[in-house]
């Protein structure tokens, strides 16, 4: 009796672990297949012909994508930039400071680009956009770098506040009651234990700048293609694993920032 | 000499006052390119139809409103239910529906089984699930396009064994926007329901056990009513962009295969109804929001029963 209740484990639940095999296993089989046509010889999403790097080599060759991949790099390293900052600022205004009036509604602003349908978001842009265009005959990349920064800031914002929240707030009293100016402080106290949190929040709206396509999609005038609008225009034609080729490099940054974006945390 | 407190409110409006400058680059931000032209669709959504795009800016009409449920027959004038629109709205809510029931019963044993993994093998699982969900969704859509084509690996499998002669249609149906719902927003339900059943206390467990329990009693009367913070969490964090889902339909569904956001995109682009298209986009927001609010009323329920 006494083994018996011994082998008994408390935790497990019949057919668990086999749902989560198979989960995990669906959410990278369909990723994986689609990498692995684009390295297919012939121009089948369907069939293996055998292995080339003839794709790579067309899509490079491509400047469309060359373009477009360029164009995306640049958007999310700006927009990413604009949105690290003005989430690091806001969250030092947020969390140093006890519970004062129009903090839920500056909490509700800093999220809201994460609750609206990105449709939505996108088409109302479309619409005030345009008239600032035929106002204004200004076309130039303004726009999309203020689109993208306003939907990066909440992810800017959130491993950094997370971060701010779990500091240790002695420090700077001490360095306040040595006289230092709250700037100061800033610089020599907060800002360096601060920066793995300002990192992994560059880090995010990074990617998820380099992922959208549908506000980027609405927004854009004519030349500024990034990889995914110029994906999403491709499946009105043949498609072929051109494509998947251009996917499979956009795969390659979102993959790596994360994974370091996750041992960051974790060193904590 | 009131110069003591005169300090003490003057370091308190300094205060203030860089809060604010702290805070204002964000806020603008996001005021100038989400909140303010949101504002506007909301304003266009009451205003009448221009004649070839747009709206009639000061001239007040509600048939933006009307349209979403009645349209007037083209012949005889009366009103109509405007059946597309209504079977376009009822799909949404169906899909998204689905989709979270469907993302709850392969994401809560996922969950599950990870969070009771050791420590160092748990972060690992988590690293898999969370790669996916910041991993392009385009990317995904079209992995799961290429899977279901007719050219594509499952029918020329199925072909090649033998089992159908001619490809299946399975590209462009309600299916497949569903599976491509499913696969994208999976990782939205597994974290949160993972992160309350990290902090779970497996002593109620035992407790359970030493009483005599079954397995499925004890999930259905410890486990699950422990983690239900995250369950909640987690069907709201997929139900509410699946509802305003818009490159999956688009992708997977073909033209016919329409949820609210591509009926959106319709009426600015070719349907060249914007205050309709407003209008749409307004409802979209409201069953967002009613969403919301459910979910903020669920979790700040003070009641911890043990769900009977």
């Amino acid at each position: 009796m006494a083994t018996k209740a011994k082998a008994f484990d408390l935790k497990a639940q019949p057919g668990f672990s086999a749902i989560a095999r198979i989960a995990v296993v669906s959410l990278y089989l369909p990723i994986i297949i689609l990498v692995v046509f684009s390295f297919n010889a012939t121009s089948s999403l369907g069939v293996w012909g055998g292995f080339s790097f003839g794709w790579f080599v067309m899509a490079w060759h491509n400047d469309l994508i060359i373009n477009a991949a360029l164009f995306s790099l640049f958007l999310a390293t700006v927009a990413g930039v604009f949105a690290t900052i003005m989430a690091t600022m806001a969250a030092i205004a947020m969390t140093r400071s006890d519970a004062y009036r129009g903090q839920t509604i500056s909490y509700a602003l800093i999220n809201q680009p994460l609750i609206v349908p990105e449709i939505v978001t996108a088409i109302s842009l479309l619409i005030v956009f345009a008239a600032v265009k035929s106002a204004t005959g200004y076309s130039g990349t303004g726009y999309l770098v203020i689109a993208h920064t306003a939907f990066c800031i909440p992810f800017a914002y959130l491993p950094i506040r997370a971060r701010l929240e779990g500091m240790d707030l002695n420090l700077e009293t001490a360095a306040a009651d040595l006289y230092a100016d709250p700037w100061k402080t800033f610089v020599h106290v907060t800002l360096p234990r601060l920066g793995p949190g300002i990192v992994a929040g560059f880090m995010l709206a990074f990617v998820v700048s380099l992922d959208d396509v549908v506000i980027t999609d609405l927004v854009k005038s004519g030349g500024q293609e990034t990889l995914p609008t110029f994906m999403l225009g491709q499946i009105r034609r043949d498609m072929t694993p051109e494509v998947n080729a251009a996917a499979t490099m956009l795969l390659i940054p979102s993959i790596l920032l994360v994974t370091a974006v996750h041992l960051i945390n974790r060193k904590k | 000499m009131s110069s003591l407190t005169q300090q003490a409110a003057a370091h308190q409006a300094a205060t203030v006052r860089r809060r604010w400058l702290l805070k204002a680059p964000a806020l603008l931000t996001i005021i100038l390119a989400s909140v303010g032209p949101l504002s506007v669709m909301l304003v266009y959504s009451i205003m009448a139809k221009g004649s070839f795009g747009g709206v009639n800016l000061g001239q007040l009409s509600f048939d933006g409103w009307m349209n979403v449920f009645v349209e007037r027959d083209p012949f005889d004038d009366t009103l109509v239910l405007a059946d597309a629109n209504l079977l376009i709205l009822w799909r949404s809510i169906r899909l998204a529906l689905i989709t979270t029931i469907a993302t709850l019963l392969v994401g809560f044993p996922t969950a599950y089984y990870i969070a009771t993994r050791p420590e160092h093998i748990r972060s690992q699982w988590m690293l898999l699930i969370t790669i996916p969900f910041w991993t392009n969704l385009l990317i995904r859509t079209f992995a799961i396009m290429g899977l279901l084509s007719n050219q594509g690996p499952i029918n020329n499998f199925l072909i090649w064994i033998g089992v159908i002669d001619t490809p299946i249609q399975m590209l462009f149906t309600d299916g497949a926007v569903l599976l491509g719902l499913v696969y994208v927003y999976l990782p939205l339900m597994v974290l949160p329901i993972y992160s309350s059943l990290e902090r779970m206390d497996f002593n109620l467990v035992e407790a359970g056990y030493d009483l005599y329990a079954t397995r499925l009693k004890v999930l259905w009367h410890i486990v699950i009513p422990s983690c239900k913070p995250g369950i909640i969490a987690g069907s709201i964090l997929v139900f509410i962009p699946a509802i305003g889902a818009y490159v999956t339909p688009r992708v997977l569904g073909g033209g016919k295969n329409m949820m609210m956001g591509n009926l959106i995109e319709l009426q600015f682009g070719q349907g060249r109804n914007w205050p309709l298209g407003a209008a749409l986009s307004i409802c979209l927001l409201l069953i967002v929001t009613a969403a919301l609010i459910f979910y903020i009323r669920a979790s700040s329920a003070k009641d911890i029963s043990h769900g009977h």
